[in-house]
């Protein structure tokens, strides 16, 4: 007997029954074809995307990442720039060839140097833009494709993302369900769920050594969020 | 992993006389009680959650089969592979035989318990695969030829001086005046060491923390990044995971991860969730060619339906360990497997069996305070009197324990000479003992007077005043 059939046979007479009927497989065919969410915390219930913005910046402030606010696209260079000069950093990024990323207008900003791409490993800053951001938690949802490598949340020191506010929701249930729009089918099984899901919530940390937090354990030691609060911008 | 639970007395003798594990082990009630509570204080729903949590549990282990069958279907849609093995035995073979198919010599390592149980470490290296450890605890005790001694904070039983003296040791090609007094210092060269490592890695073998049916996805929830490299950059993502790591769907996680991160660390989210699905698409920029998922059951299927199936809602958040008096004063390493405890009090006994492990359920007060703060509700306390009973019934305790719980039981049974001998009993002791308060060595219990003094009994046994109160509660009514 395969390893396979040996296991499942021994669950179900561990459960005391054969494999399930088809009355019996109704149900939870439903429960997976219609995910339903659970309790949902209010912390970020009822927020107009104004209360959103306000909830993601300091939840995202609390877990060491930094934040800042900008009214337009056009704002994106200079505060990025700023930015990096404020940490001493290079102006050179190697950003993700991502549609809303390259309709901003770095030419406002000329000594900002862009390579787009995956990152190599000396790269020192990174630049992504969020498929949506989670207020509750201060938490970036970013996913693989051929508009933005994965290894750009994690090579880089620095990783700097580009949030639209119109990409926050309030709870990570909605997240999932933007997630399920874009696919078309509501459903995220097979090729429609992309490679990587990132859940990114501030600067990558350890505390093995003595239980005392320290950033930038082996991804980026700074996470820099550009929220740009223009409705217009999806 | 070799086992020495069955020497866990000489273990936690030699835990509670060692100055630096115990410098160590005084960290865990602000490092993890406090931060846990402050978490949970700040989430007025967490008790529903946890609630909401223990029900899709204990929902998908009534389907686990079928559930496990759609994991399998989904994850094969998405063009990953999924290996089921029985046994540690089958699962080192698989992922030998994958390494080999990469010609692979090193492999890089997230953080993965299921490696440990299953004893991979050592099995690669006699067979000409290096591991490389990434998670930082993980890494250090590996340089230093040790287990974890627990589950989310490996290198918990060192302190900054042993770290820094590993790496000394281990990086000799660095200045050796080098200063490494400050963690910083220590996370900065194990960063610079480590990253030649992922980048030249031909497979990444990581845990999971969840499987999800719906979409056959794995995750990994971390802080350091160090499984996004591993399953990044490698030619092959090979994931490690036991059957009952699966959930429904990606709502269900959400509910899960909630309680997950605030009872582990005391973060709201902890800084990766990584959702994992297949390969990388044609059309991906990067990520790894294949994706095979080793799905270990290790006995577990048998515990389906046993006295001990609610251990298996267990989600490894090391809640129990951390506010257990036992771990706090003994650490991890004692315990004698992989996994430390309360919750290894319960599942190394299931695992390694009963005849190895059965000093592991009775190292515990039954204070309960690991089942008050488990996130998915496991009766610990109730599961380890459980091994108690099986130890007994198959005459696996002590002689003279089983001889005292006879005498025990047979007193039990007969309220009034038990009442008239306790009674006898307190006076006596109160009366020798009335000099000093307390003994310094009593037959009988040569154990507990060895290292602490047992107090003389004072005033009315426990029965006199129980007595006493229902006939006041009655005369004042």
């Amino acid at each position: 007997m395969s390893a396979r059939d040996d296991i499942l046979g021994t669950v179900r007479r561990s459960l005391k029954r054969g494999g399930l009927t088809a009355e019996q497989e109704a149900p939870l065919l439903a429960r997976l074809a219609r995910p339903q969410a659970g309790p949902i915390p209010a912390r970020s219930a009822g927020r107009d995307r104004r209360g959103l913005v306000e909830l993601f910046d300091s939840q995202a402030c609390e877990v060491h990442a930094t934040v800042a606010r900008v009214a337009s696209l056009a704002d994106v260079p200079a505060a990025i720039g700023d930015y990096l000069a404020r940490q001493n950093l290079p102006a050179e990024m190697t950003a993700a060839p991502d549609k809303l990323l390259d309709g901003i207008p770095w030419d406002r900003r000329p000594l900002l140097r862009l390579k787009r791409g995956k990152p190599d490993p000396a790269d020192a800053v990174g630049l992504s833009a969020a498929f949506a951001g989670i207020a509750e938690t201060g938490t970036l949802m970013l996913i693989s494709g051929a508009h933005s490598p994965s290894t750009l949340n994690f090579l880089p020191d620095t990783h700097v993302v580009v949030l639209p506010a119109a990409r926050l929701v309030g709870p990570l249930e909605e997240a999932w369900k933007r997630l399920r729009a874009a696919t078309g089918a509501m459903k995220l099984a097979g090729a429609a769920m992309p490679r990587t899901v990132n859940f990114i919530t501030g600067p990558s940390r350890s505390a093995d050594i003595e239980l005392t937090l320290q950033l930038g354990a082996h991804g980026p030691r700074r996470l820099h969020i550009v929220v740009v609060e223009d409705d217009a911008v999806a | 992993m070799l086992t020495t639970s069955p020497a866990f007395k000489d273990n936690a003798h030699r835990a509670l006389g060692d100055p630096v594990l115990q410098r160590a082990l005084a960290l865990l009630k602000t490092g993890f009680h406090e931060r846990r509570q402050r978490a949970v204080d700040r989430l007025p729903e967490f008790d529903a959650l946890r609630d909401a949590a223990k029900a899709i549990k204990d929902h998908t282990l009534a389907h686990l089969d079928w559930y496990l069958e759609r994991f399998e279907v989904n994850c094969r849609a998405a063009g990953g592979q999924v290996h089921w093995c029985r046994t540690p035995e089958e699962a080192r073979q698989t992922v030998l035989a994958l390494c080999r198919r990469f010609n692979a010599r090193t492999a890089t390592k997230g953080k993965t318990m299921i490696a440990e149980e299953i004893g991979l470490n050592e099995f690669l290296e006699e067979n000409g695969v290096e591991p490389v450890e990434t998670d930082l605890g993980e890494y250090i005790i590996q340089l230093r030829h040790e287990a974890p001694s627990h589950i989310i904070a490996p290198a918990i039983h060192l302190t900054r001086t042993e770290v820094a003296e590993t790496f000394r040791a281990a990086h000799t090609d660095l200045d050796p005046a080098r200063p490494l007094d400050e963690p910083r210092a220590l996370v900065a060269e194990a960063r610079a060491r480590l990253r030649q490592r992922f980048l030249d890695a031909d497979v990444g073998i990581t845990g999971a923390n969840f499987l999800i049916a719906e979409t056959g996805s794995s995750v990994i929830v971390t802080n350091e990044g160090n499984g996004d490299l591993t399953q990044l950059l490698p030619k092959a993502h090979i994931v490690l995971a036991s059957l009952e790591k699966v959930v429904p769907t990606a709502e269900d996680l959400a509910v899960i991860l909630r309680v997950l991160a605030r009872s582990a660390t005391g973060q709201d989210m902890s800084v990766y969730t990584t959702v994992s699905t297949g390969p990388k698409r044609p059309s991906d920029l990067d990520g790894p060619g294949e994706y095979h998922v080793v799905l270990l059951d290790n006995g577990r299927s048998e515990l389906l339906g046993s006295e001990f199936q609610e251990i298996l809602r267990c989600i490894r958040c090391g809640a129990c360990m951390n506010n257990c008096p036992v771990y706090g004063a003994i650490g991890g390493h004692a315990y004698g497997w992989v996994y430390p405890g309360p919750m290894g009090a319960v599942l190394t006994p299931a695992l390694i069996g009963i005849e190895h492990a059965g000093h592991l359920p009775n190292a515990s007060t039954f204070c309960g305070k690991c089942e008050s703060v488990c996130t998915m509700h496991i009766p610990l306390p109730k599961l380890m009197r459980h091994w108690r009973e099986r130890e007994y019934e198959r005459k696996l305790s002590p002689r003279t324990m089983r001889a005292g719980l006879k005498l025990w039981a047979f007193l039990a049974k007969r309220p009034a000479l038990y009442h008239a001998l306790t009674g006898f009993a307190a006076k006596l002791l109160a009366a020798l003992g009335r000099r000093h308060g307390s003994f310094y060595n009593l037959p009988l219990a040569g154990g507990w007077t060895a290292t602490r003094e047992m107090p003389a009994p004072q005033g009315k046994t426990f029965r006199e005043q129980w007595r006493e109160r229902q006939h006041n509660a009655g005369t004042a009514r």
